[in-house]
Parts: C-alpha cells; sequence; structure tokens
C-alpha cells in the first residue's frame, strides 16, 4: 500500500471499486456539497470533486473535498492544469493533504473556450502527465518539482483519466502506458456508452500489461433523458454514444426516460464487469446523484465493503 | 514571420484626433508579407484617414514613408528630418517597431496602426496560421517537426487530450489537433516508439518566465 486512501484499500483487497462525482456550486452553497453527500454516503468508496468543471467557475474542489471529508465521505480531489501553475498546484495538494485528503486525480482540463470565462488566459504550465510525475515525486522522493526538499510528504493515491474513445485510437493505449509510466496509481475512464470500442481498447491495455500496472475503473453515465443522450452524442468533444443508444432512449415515452437511462447503465456496468481488467466504476450522474444508490444496488455492487 | 491585422478605423482615427501633421509609417519586413503595414497598406491607410477627416470638417496632413525595417536602429534613424514636420507618428509596423520609434524620438507621441498578432507562416494566399510561440527551447527535434506548444490549445507536451476527435482540436473544427498532426509524422518516420518517452516537465525561463528576455552575442555586441 502505497497510501492510507480508502480508495486503494478497497481495489487492494480484490473488491470492485465505485466512485462517484459531485460537482461544486457555483457560489457560496456549502449545504449543496453536503446534500449530495447526502446521497453518496455509503454508496461509493470515494467521491471525485471536480475542479472547475467545463471551465465554469466553482467552489474550489479543495474547499468542496474538505466539505465532503466533514460528512464522513473519502474525497477525490480533482486537479486541473488549466488554472494554476507548479506553485499554486503544489501548494494546494499539500493543503489537501494537510486536510485529510488522500485520494487525487491529475488532468488537463477543458478549455476555457467552453466555459463561462472564455477571456481568460489557460495556464497549463505543465500538462497532465507531468502533474502525475510531479504528485509522485513529492510523494515517493519528497521533492517539490523545482527539486527542492519537501518536509511531510503527501501521501496521495495517484488517479489519471484515459478516454478510450477519442483519436488517434491507435494512441490512447500508449497514451495510458505513459500516465502509468508517469506514476498513476489508477485510472477513470471518459463514460462509457460504446462498450465494443471500449473492449477493443482494453484488449490493447491487456496487451502491454498496464491492468497489472494500475486499476483501471470504467467510467459510466445514465442518461437522463433523449435530450441529454442526444447532447452528449452531438456536443460533448470525445464521447461515443453510439446511435442504438440514442434511438433506445427515444423509442420509450418522455416520462420513462430516465428509468431507461438507468436501465441502460446498470446493464453496462454488467457488461463491464465481464471485461478482464475493469477493477471498479466510476459512476458519473451529473446533477443526479439521487440515482447513484439505485445503479449500484441494481447492477450488485451494494453493499461497499469495509476496509 | 510575425503577423499582424489593421486595427479598425475608428480606433486609429480616435488616436490621431487631437492632431494636425501625421507621419505614417509602413515597415518593409514581415507587415508587408503579411498585407498588415507595407507601403501599399500605408497608402490606403492614409486615404481612409484623410477621407474621415474631410468627412468631419478637419485638417489633416499626412508624410507617408515606409521603413527598410523599423525595429533596427539604422533605419529608424533615417527619419529624423521628417520628425520634425509631424505632430504625431503612426507606425504601421509590429509591436517591435511601434516601440523602437517610441524609444527613439522620445518627444512625440507614437500610436500603433495594427494589432501585433504572432509568430507564423502562410497557409495559403491570405492565410496566416500561428507556428512558434518562442519558448526559447525548441522541440520541433522530437516531436516530428510539429509544435506542441504553439498548435495545442493546451500546451500539452504529452500527447493528445481526450477532446481529439477526427484529427481536430476540441475548440474548434478549423483547428488541426497538434498531437494528431505529430503522431502521423512520427509514424511517417518510423518514429512511433518515440512517443512513449515522456517529456518533462518544461523550464519555462527561456520562454519568458524570467521577464523579458535578451539575447547578447558577445562576438557581435559592441
Amino acid at each position: 500500500m502505497k497510501t492510507e486512501s480508502n480508495l486503494e484499500k478497497v481495489l487492494a483487497a480484490g473488491h470492485l471499486a465505485v466512485t462517484s462525482e459531485c460537482g461544486p456550486p457555483r457560489g457560496c452553497k456549502p449545504e449543496e456539497v453536503v446534500a449530495k453527500s447526502k446521497f453518496l454516503d455509503g454508496i461509493v468508496d470515494a467521491v471525485n470533486v471536480t475542479d472547475n468543471q467545463t471551465a465554469m467557475v466553482r467552489m474550489s474542489s479543495l474547499a468542496a473535498s474538505v466539505i465532503v471529508k466533514q460528512q464522513g465521505l473519502h474525497p477525490l480531489f480533482q486537479v486541473t492544469c488549466r488554472d494554476r501553475n507548479r506553485l499554486a498546484m503544489q501548494a494546494d495538494i499539500i493543503g489537501a493533504y494537510s486536510l485529510g485528503i488522500d485520494t487525487m486525480l491529475c488532468l488537463s482540463g477543458d478549455h476555457t473556450k467552453f466555459g463561462d470565462h472564455p477571456q481568460a488566459m489557460n495556464v497549463h504550465d505543465i500538462d497532465s502527465i507531468q502533474l502525475i510525475q510531479m504528485v509522485k515525486d513529492m510523494r515517493d522522493k519528497g521533492i517539490f518539482q523545482g527539486g527542492a526538499e519537501l518536509k511531510g510528504s503527501p501521501k496521495m493515491f495517484i488517479g489519471a483519466a484515459a478516454n478510450p474513445f477519442a483519436d488517434p485510437f491507435e494512441l490512447r493505449v500508449m497514451r495510458l502506458a505513459k500516465k502509468i509510466a508517469a506514476g498513476a496509481d489508477f485510472i477513470q475512464t471518459q463514460c462509457i456508452f460504446n462498450v465494443p470500442k471500449f473492449e477493443q481498447w482494453m484488449e490493447g491495455v491487456r496487451k502491454m500489461g498496464l491492468h497489472k500496472k494500475c486499476y483501471i475503473l470504467a467510467g459510466v453515465t445514465p442518461c437522463k433523458s433523449l435530450g441529454a443522450a442526444k447532447y452528449m452524442a452531438n456536443r460533448v468533444p470525445g464521447m461515443d454514444v453510439p446511435k442504438d443508444v440514442v434511438d433506445r432512449m427515444a423509442s420509450v415515452p418522455k416520462e420513462k426516460q430516465a428509468d431507461e437511462g438507468v436501465a441502460i447503465c446498470v446493464e453496462t456496468i454488467e457488461r463491464l464487469k465481464k471485461v478482464e481488467g475493469v477493477a471498479g466504476f466510476h459512476i458519473m450522474a451529473i446533477e443526479w446523484e439521487e440515482k447513484v444508490e439505485e445503479i449500484c444496488q441494481r447492477a450488485g455492487l451494494l453493499p461497499r465493503p469495509q476496509v | 514571420m510575425i503577423t499582424a491585422e489593421r486595427k479598425p478605423l475608428e480606433e486609429i482615427i480616435e488616436y490621431i484626433k487631437p492632431f494636425k501633421r501625421i507621419l505614417l509609417l509602413g515597415c518593409n519586413e514581415c507587415v508587408t508579407v503579411c498585407s498588415a503595414g507595407g507601403r501599399k497598406e500605408v497608402g490606403l491607410l492614409a486615404s481612409g484617414l484623410q477621407m474621415a477627416r474631410l468627412k468631419s470638417g478637419t485638417d489633416i496632413e499626412i508624410q507617408q514613408h515606409t521603413l527598410e525595417r523599423q525595429c533596427d536602429p539604422e533605419y529608424v534613424e533615417e527619419i529624423v528630418s521628417m520628425i520634425d514636420g509631424a505632430d504625431a507618428v503612426l507606425s504601421m509596423a509590429c509591436g517591435c517597431g511601434v516601440q523602437q520609434l517610441a524609444m527613439r524620438y522620445k518627444e512625440i507621441p507614437v500610436f500603433p496602426a495594427v494589432n501585433t498578432k504572432f509568430m507564423g507562416a502562410s497557409e495559403r494566399q491570405g492565410v496566416w496560421a500561428e507556428r512558434c510561440q518562442g519558448c526559447g527551447d525548441c522541440l520541433l527535434g522530437i516531436t516530428g517537426g510539429i509544435c506542441p506548444i504553439s498548435r495545442c490549445a493546451k500546451q500539452l507536451m504529452n500527447g493528445p487530450c481526450g477532446g481529439s476527435t477526427t484529427g481536430k482540436c476540441e475548440i474548434s473544427e478549423d483547428v488541426d489537433c497538434a498531437w494528431q498532426l505529430i503522431w502521423d509524422r512520427l509514424k511517417a518516420l518510423g518514429l512511433t516508439e518515440r512517443y512513449l518517452d515522456i517529456m518533462p516537465a518544461k523550464d519555462w525561463r527561456s520562454g519568458g518566465g524570467s521577464g523579458p528576455r535578451k539575447i547578447i552575442r558577445e562576438d557581435l555586441a559592441e
């Protein structure tokens, strides 16, 4: 064990891990973080707390992670390279660990073009792979990125993202290999709707033995409506929502679409359980946290193991 | 080259509003090549300004001149005699030229008539695209001749983000994914293994991180 992370313990014990997501509020509404935490309490092993997701200003992921932690859950602190340089990131990582946060996810970040401050400068002092490397060096070598000694290392369980559906496809396994070489302990993938394509990617992953070098959590998302499915299919860069999923959502009346979305999600988890190398699931129920319990229940992922 | 685009006429008119005798200076280098501030554009801007002043009923005298290079003190010296007859200078050079004039002629206001954009190359007639951010530590030798600093919207140094779709960047279908281009080149050159090497965090000191940059060539400097 590299850390005290609950997620690491669950994975190391050989259980299928479950993580979910909490998007912090766009304002001083700590009660919203508390409410979202309540939906996930006892349901997941760690809660991703997003960092200005879609480049919209929100409560900081660090502050919201602390609130999640205060509710007795295990926050998974997300850090993007878009808004902070290496000094600010390292300061936040030390701060987070000092406040009891021991699990994090290293991301490039959505471009500011998509958010509500397109006028802002994108920082990108370092990229996500260099961020992984930096956190690993802080943890294992006890040094800052600049080389100076760090007194009191943050023992972070280090996560990274992978998108098996982006292009060029042939590079996607190699990119994962690179993240693992940099120091990623676990991976959370982009939402999987196209299971055959994910299986194809996993085949490449296994060929390189990467599933034995890090834990791969398969990302899933329940579609709330036909509109949401269409939006993800057509508007979200790097998302692959096949036509049959959209057609299935369209085949039921509007009031039944949410149920259908949950059913598709549960079936997807069942299919993914059979894929060798999948170590757990990352359930991204965006602004629909109340559904995570039902999804976990129906997918046989409850109760969560106590480790 | 350094690319530029002429500022909106209204903005230029506003700058020179209080002045009657204008020295309008073009530059024969980059801004000529990108059709923003060469001899031809000087002529066009001069007539535009004259027309606007005629409409508003205020006199204007414009001396037109195009220097070989506004960023070079030797050529900037050429206009000593013309400066006396002017109340203000309007420069159509890039920001380097404007500043060279301002530093040399301290008593006269100098205004920019173009917006300096980026270091780029011509893609086809009338189209210029960014190619270099002057990071001071060129990576092109290991990225197949395609620059991820200037051509990737996130300046990623270790591969494409999750938003790369059919060769295009997530920010726009008009922008090529730099890493798709790099990958295609590495494949064509038989260097795909090179992709697995992790490019370490960049030292931005050479790229402006340590303040305004200067090159001093001891063998040439006087």
